[in-house]
């Protein structure tokens, strides 16, 4: 999934590689991105469809309407004409009609009212032949017997011709009127400047691709498409038998419809029936053209979607990445918080258990060391003077002796250990305290094979911290530092001085050393180069939180294989006076 | 002649027991208890009293409540603190309420021996010094 890779590489990986907060981080960008998102889906795509339909409409109704006009003023032009005829046949009639002198003079008034609309006039009888004829071509005698629309015309009063080549070779259209004279059918024929009429529709014209044209039943063209711009073949073969049969019922109606051509293309077509069904007049236009306005607000809005969607995904991305950090943060330090009270109720209970030790090895050990007294005692009376293992048995007693101050030394250091368990500040002389750990740790550093030397500073100033503090901090490098020299042993060296108004307490070893990379993170929590179960981490954090809490510092030096030196810096009592005077002097 | 009379409070009886031994080997004549009502027992049995030695840590009464009881009681006989663990508190605390002096357990009998000698002539000189005044009061009403 797409948002595990952006996650992995935006968020540290010790969060992507926990379980809970990774499904924190999801959960939090999934939720920020839906409740942003969808309320922006949701409004945006109904207005873009409401915008649409409106669109829509308005285009089906502007096309509707112009169809509906050149529909009627194709079907008037049509109509004129014929009336034109029908008014000529009925006022001069066959004979006069014959002669060509009127014949002409009605064709140059005609010509004159509607400029080129008319080319010729030609007066033809029953059987087909022209009888008079005036116009550009010579069609004297022609005979006509056998065209369609002489055949129409024989039925019907009248006819107006879909358009032909006919005798002439040229396009034209013919608009004829049956009369009879005496009995005898005859009729009047016009020929209707194809050019003329052509233009009516080729004028239609939307956008890049909207053209006009008109189609007779047979699906045959009656005009020339405009086809300056759109490609040829434009118009789809199979397109008229299907165009007719949407041709709509209603004379005067006009049908509006979407249709895919074989290429794949939308066109939007709108058409009309003329001449009384005979005719289709056609307007079509591509699809993208004719909604054109509304692919670009289509466009526009999906550019804004993107973008926001886009802003929001970061935005969701950031915050969450935020939030998460100083949770993060925040667990850490409760986690932290948790060892810390954890690790002092430990310390507090292992003093605990040592207190009660220690008394209760206390007093056998005081009635032990007694007994032995009175063992010497005895041993003083006369009887026992000439026994010759009375060097021997007092050589023992005072092994008893020695072995029981021992006992009562330990005792001593785990009660002065437990007791010191409380968290009171009190004014401490580090020197006493350092030797009191080392006495405690002198066991450990003896089966690992590392000498203690100890350079205490004489006359320290007191430092004023939590005794059990201070001395966690102390044990818990002097174990560091064993740890360190484990496998090989070595010389851990404590020593003090008192510098610039701290104590410096240095613990310095000859072990491995810590190499550069994790110089930086040894103070980090969690951070240890034991094996699993053998360290928490939490040691050098803790120690310093709890001198960081004093006001004090710790400085760490060391080098690969050499050892290491860890100094704690305590502000020692007393030294803010003379600190004072010296910073003045340094700002002077 | 001993060089005082002793009470040695303690609840460890086999300590109690070698102590007294011990300490009668040295000339102190030793009166055992091995609680503070024990102990309050025998100081009104043994008027002649002079030095208690008392542990600290004992069940029951323990020894700074025995100290203030014997205090209240029998104000002028010195009372030497025995404490098992090196709380300084306690030491402290006995000595405020007039212990004369304390020790740690275990302590050199020497040590011991010493400072029940120093507790005893305070006492005497105490009870010399009260005689006196005493006498002196009985002197000066006659005249």
């Amino acid at each position: 999934m797409a948002l595990d890779i952006i996650i992995n590489r935006l968020f540290p990986e010790r969060l992507t590689r926990d379980k809970y907060y990774r499904s924190l981080i999801r959960n939090m960008v999934l939720t920020i991105i839906i409740v942003s998102m969808v309320p922006m889906i949701l409004v945006s795509s109904t207005l873009y469809l409401q915008f649409r339909h409106s669109y829509q409409e308005k285009v089906d109704d502007h096309l509707r309407e112009l169809v509906q006009k050149h529909k009627q003023n194709i079907d008037n032009y049509l109509q004129e004409r014929l009336t034109d005829i029908r008014l000529m046949t009925a006022r001069y009639g066959y004979e006069r009609l014959k002669e060509e002198d009127l014949l002409q003079q009605n064709l140059d008034l005609l010509k004159e009212e509607y400029e080129k609309a008319f080319v010729d006039l030609g007066v033809v009888d029953g059987h087909g032949h022209q009888k008079a004829y005036v116009g550009p071509f010579k069609l004297a005698d022609a005979y006509y017997g056998d065209a369609d629309w002489f055949k129409d015309a024989s039925q019907k009063d009248y006819v107006i011709s879909d358009v032909f080549l006919g005798l002439r070779g040229l396009p034209h259209f013919i608009v004829a009127v049956r009369s009879e004279a005496a009995g005898r059918p005859w009729i009047l024929r016009a020929t209707i400047d194809f050019v003329a009429f052509n233009a009516l529709v080729q004028n239609i014209r939307i956008g890049e691709t909207g053209f006009a044209y008109i189609l007779n039943r047979q699906g045959k063209l009656q005009t020339t498409p405009f086809t300056q711009t759109s490609p040829p073949g434009v118009i789809d073969t199979s397109a008229p038998q299907e165009l007719w049969k949407r041709m709509p019922s209603e004379g005067n109606d006009v049908q509006v419809f979407l249709r895919r051509d074989k290429t794949g293309q939308d066109y939007i077509y709108a058409e009309a029936s003329l001449k009384n069904g005979d005719w289709l007049l056609v307007y079509q236009q591509r699809a993208s053209d004719a909604f054109v306005d509304l692919n670009r607000s289509f466009a526009i809005t999906t550019l804004i979607m993107a973008l926001g969607a886009a802003a929001v995904i970061i935005m969701a991305l950031v915050l969450s990445r935020r939030m998460v950090m100083r949770i993060a943060m925040a667990d850490e330090e409760k986690h932290l918080m948790d060892e810390k009270v954890v690790e002092t109720g430990k310390l507090a209970s292992i003093g605990e258990l040592a207190s009660g030790v220690a008394h209760e090895i206390n007093n056998p050990v005081a009635i032990m060391v007694e007994e032995a007294g009175w063992m010497g005692d005895l041993l003083e009376e006369e009887e026992f003077q000439d026994s010759k293992y009375i060097d021997e048995l007092r050589r023992s007693l005072a092994q008893i002796k020695t072995q029981g101050k021992r006992c009562k030394e330990i005792t001593r250091k785990l009660l002065s250990f437990a007791r010191k368990t409380s968290l009171s500040v009190q004014d401490i002389q580090v020197n006493e305290m350092i030797e009191e750990i080392v006495g405690i740790s002198a066991q450990r550093a003896k089966y690992g094979m590392v000498e203690i030397t100890t350079r205490l500073q004489e006359g320290l100033p007191f430092v004023r911290v939590s005794l059990s503090e201070l001395q966690q901090v102390i044990l818990n490098l002097i174990n560091n530092a064993l740890d360190a020299m484990e496998k090989k042993g070595g010389k851990l060296t404590l020593s003090t001085c008192s510098k610039d108004g701290f104590v410096v307490v240095e613990v310095a070893d000859t072990g491995a050393g810590i190499p550069a990379a994790n110089l930086r993170r040894i103070f980090d929590p969690f951070f240890t180069t034991k094996a699993v179960g053998k360290g928490t981490g939490l040691g050098l954090s803790i120690c310093y939180g709890i001198i960081e809490n004093m006001g004090g510092r710790i400085e760490v030096q060391s080098t690969v294989d050499v050892g290491t030196a860890i100094s704690v810096y305590i502000p020692s009592v007393g030294s803010e006076p003379e600190n004072a005077p010296n910073e003045k002097n340094q700002d002077a | 002649m001993s060089i005082a009379n002793v009470l040695f409070v303690d609840d460890e009886v086999p300590f109690v027991e070698t102590m007294t031994k011990r300490l009668t080997r040295r000339d102190l004549e030793i009166i055992p208890a091995h609680s503070g009502d024990e102990a309050l027992k025998r100081l009104k049995e043994h008027p002649g009293i002079e030095v208690i030695i008392l542990d600290v840590k004992m069940p029951g009464m323990d020894g700074i409540e025995t100290l203030r009881e014997v205090k209240r009681q029998f104000p002028l006989v010195e009372v030497i603190m025995l404490t098992g663990h090196a709380t300084v508190e306690s030491a402290i605390e006995g000595m405020k309420i007039g212990a004369f002096d304390y020790l740690m357990k275990p302590s050199e009998i020497e040590i011991l021996v010493a400072k029940v000698t120093e507790a005893a002539a305070k006492k005497r000189q105490h009870e010399e010094k009260i005689m006196q005044a005493r006498l002196k009061a009985i002197t000066t009403r006659r005249a």
